[in-house]
């Protein structure tokens, strides 16, 4: 457990009465680091999170966040330095968006005029005085995101963030993380949606049944599912069917075939091999993509498994 | 400090936008001034003061009508945050369920307190405008029935929160503000005359019924306000009881004061201890 963690769990559980929300975790995001935590509903993510926020404790395990446990006294005062969107909240839907953002930014001892600024962040400067009844879901989601960029957090934990989002939001959303991320904030973020995670992550946590399934970077966690990976090769006309033999023999497997194209899937540990007997075939190939697996692969392989 | 006052302020605001203390002032002025004006007239040539005849019709609605504000303002504060989700998002920041706890508190009674003085206050107005001769003991009982009933008022505030804290779902709330409202206003009563009239004043002599009637924060508002000012003391035919009395009044503001703290501790309490 070392300093530069801003997350680090060591074996945490959370058990209730009925069921048992989380078990024996282990989870270490490092300072600065962009955090996926995908799961299914019902995964341990949520659990996971007040946990991390203090707000529950652990019945066993330990944990520390920004170098404090967060049920300490002394994390009472760090609270600051931590920002939250709760999947579901509920506004005062007579409140408008200034009354709202002041009363949180109060709280957060943040002076107006930076709320102010966070609004426009969001894109909800011209919003800022309806009422938030008239906000459409995804309104309500960027201010839930101003509120919780309040106060400048070192840790920004983030609960469905994109869902009812539209594309172009879902767009500006991920602009202002990865600004937040070069600033150095560390951000745990849970989604259903994976796909656009892929491109923003740093690290990946897959969770199942209270339980971390799989942790680490993408490329990590594709050598560890071991799905086989898909090559796309563009051919002279009428040539498939010549270079298809000698690919068998080369652990390929022929999935498509046409007059220009043939589709294979192939172990990773076999890609390079086979990438150079494609290049010595010579002008005959025109083109080769791959396609490594996507996240949603990923996360159908891992997510079916129990237990790490 | 501060997060106190700001937690105060907005639920303060909350019920001025949501126009609940319009709503509440505005009922209390109604009530207060129909009794002045309908329930004096058969006064008749006793002379008795408009304003302490008023303070006493009024003392016997406001322990209806007060319980029931102060249960509906306050029995969903807790476990309707936690219901929306808010008070997962505010347990986030640099807020202590102390700090918070208290801040709605100060809120609701300060909104209840308004909606008391300003819509009773304007009644008694109107009613010394139209009297013949408003003596300063006539004042004295009035704003005496003003800071009573804030203190009745605050008193089921306090059980509200205690009911809010210590259900699961909204709608058992209300059913228990329901039941804590029956019990204190007419079950309490009933089942002390009842037994009463069993014992036949045999065991139960008059200090004992009077310190029956302070561990009800209802009877301890009459208590305070039917006998506690010599003059209403007089008028409300409670006299008999008074005067046998052995309980000051400062028993029965002891008593609410009691009834306000008590509850709002052990609410503090096991909001504190409760999981989100």
């Amino acid at each position: 457990m070392t300093d530069s963690n801003s997350i680090s769990l060591n074996q945490v559980s959370k058990w209730y009465p009925s069921h048992k929300a989380v078990s024996d975790v282990d989870l270490f995001v490092p300072e600065g680091c962009l955090m996926a935590l995908v799961g299914h509903n019902g995964a341990g993510k949520t659990t996971l999170m007040k946990l991390i926020l203090g707000l529950i404790r652990p019945t066993a395990g330990n944990l520390t966040i920004l170098g404090k446990d967060p049920c300490d006294r002394d994390a009472f005062n760090r609270r600051e330095g931590i920002g939250f969107l709760p999947e579901n909240v509920s506004f005062e839907p007579n409140m408008t968006g200034r009354e709202l953002i002041r009363f949180y930014a109060r709280l957060k001892h943040e002076s107006d005029k930076r709320c102010f600024e966070l609004m426009e962040t969001v894109g909800l400067g011209d919003a800022i005085d309806r009422r938030l009844k008239t906000y459409s879901k995804g309104m309500k989601q960027r201010l839930g995101l101003a509120q919780a960029l309040l106060g400048k957090p070192r840790l920004l934990l983030l609960d469905e963030p994109t869902s009812g989002l539209d594309p172009a939001a879902r767009q500006q959303f991920y602009d202002i993380i990865r600004d937040l991320r070069n600033e150095g904030v560390t951000i745990l973020l849970c989604s259903h949606v994976l796909t656009e995670l892929e491109a923003q992550t740093d690290a990946v946590t897959v969770m199942n049944s209270g339980r971390v399934v799989a942790s680490g970077s993408l490329e990590q966690l594709r050598e560890r599912a071991g799905l086989p990976l898909n090559i796309r090769v563009t051919v002279k006309e009428g040539m498939t069917e010549k270079i298809a033999t000698p690919l068998r023999q080369h652990q390929a497997q022929i999935t498509r075939l046409n007059g220009r194209h043939l589709e294979l899937e192939c172990p990773p540990q076999a890609k390079m091999q086979l990438l150079r007997h494609l290049g010595e075939l010579g002008s005959v190939v025109e083109d080769i993509e791959l396609f490594n697996s996507s996240l949603d692969q990923l996360y159908a392989v891992f997510s079916t498994r129990k237990g790490a | 400090m501060n997060a106190i006052w700001t937690i105060a302020g907005k639920e303060f605001k909350d019920a001025l936008r949501n126009r609940w203390i319009l709503a509440a002032t505005a009922l209390l002025a109604l009530l207060a001034l129909s009794l002045a004006f309908v329930g004096t007239a058969p006064v008749g040539s006793v002379r008795a003061s408009m304003m302490q005849v008023t303070v006493i019709s009024l003392a016997s609605l406001s322990v209806f009508l007060v319980p029931l504000i102060a249960l509906m303002l306050s029995y969903d504060t807790i476990v309707g945050d936690i219901e929306r989700g808010s008070m997962l998002l505010l347990m986030t920041y640099p807020v202590s369920r102390w700090q918070l706890i208290f801040g709605k508190f100060l809120g609701h009674s300060f909104i209840l307190s308004l909606a008391t003085t300003v819509g009773y206050g304007s009644a008694g107005i109107l009613i010394a405008a139209n009297a013949e001769s408003t003596s300063a003991q006539d004042w004295g009982a009035f704003a005496g029935l003003i800071g009573s009933t804030i203190l009745l008022g605050s008193a089921f505030i306090s059980l509200g929160y205690l009911l809010s804290v210590m259900v699961k779902e909204r709608a058992t709330a209300i059913g228990l503000a329901v039941a804590v409202w029956l019990f204190f206003v007419l079950l309490y009563d009933m089942a002390v005359l009842g037994i009463l009239v069993v014992d036949q004043g045999e065991t139960l002599k008059a200090d004992l019924v009077n310190l029956l009637l302070l561990f009800n924060p209802a009877d301890s508002f009459r208590l305070l306000n039917l006998t506690g000012f010599d003059g209403t003391a007089a008028l409300s035919g409670m006299s008999s009881i008074a005067g046998r009395a052995i309980l000051p009044p400062w028993f029965a503001l002891g008593a609410l004061g009691a009834w306000i703290m008590i509850p709002f501790t052990i609410s503090g309490f096991l909001f504190s201890r409760r999981e989100l």
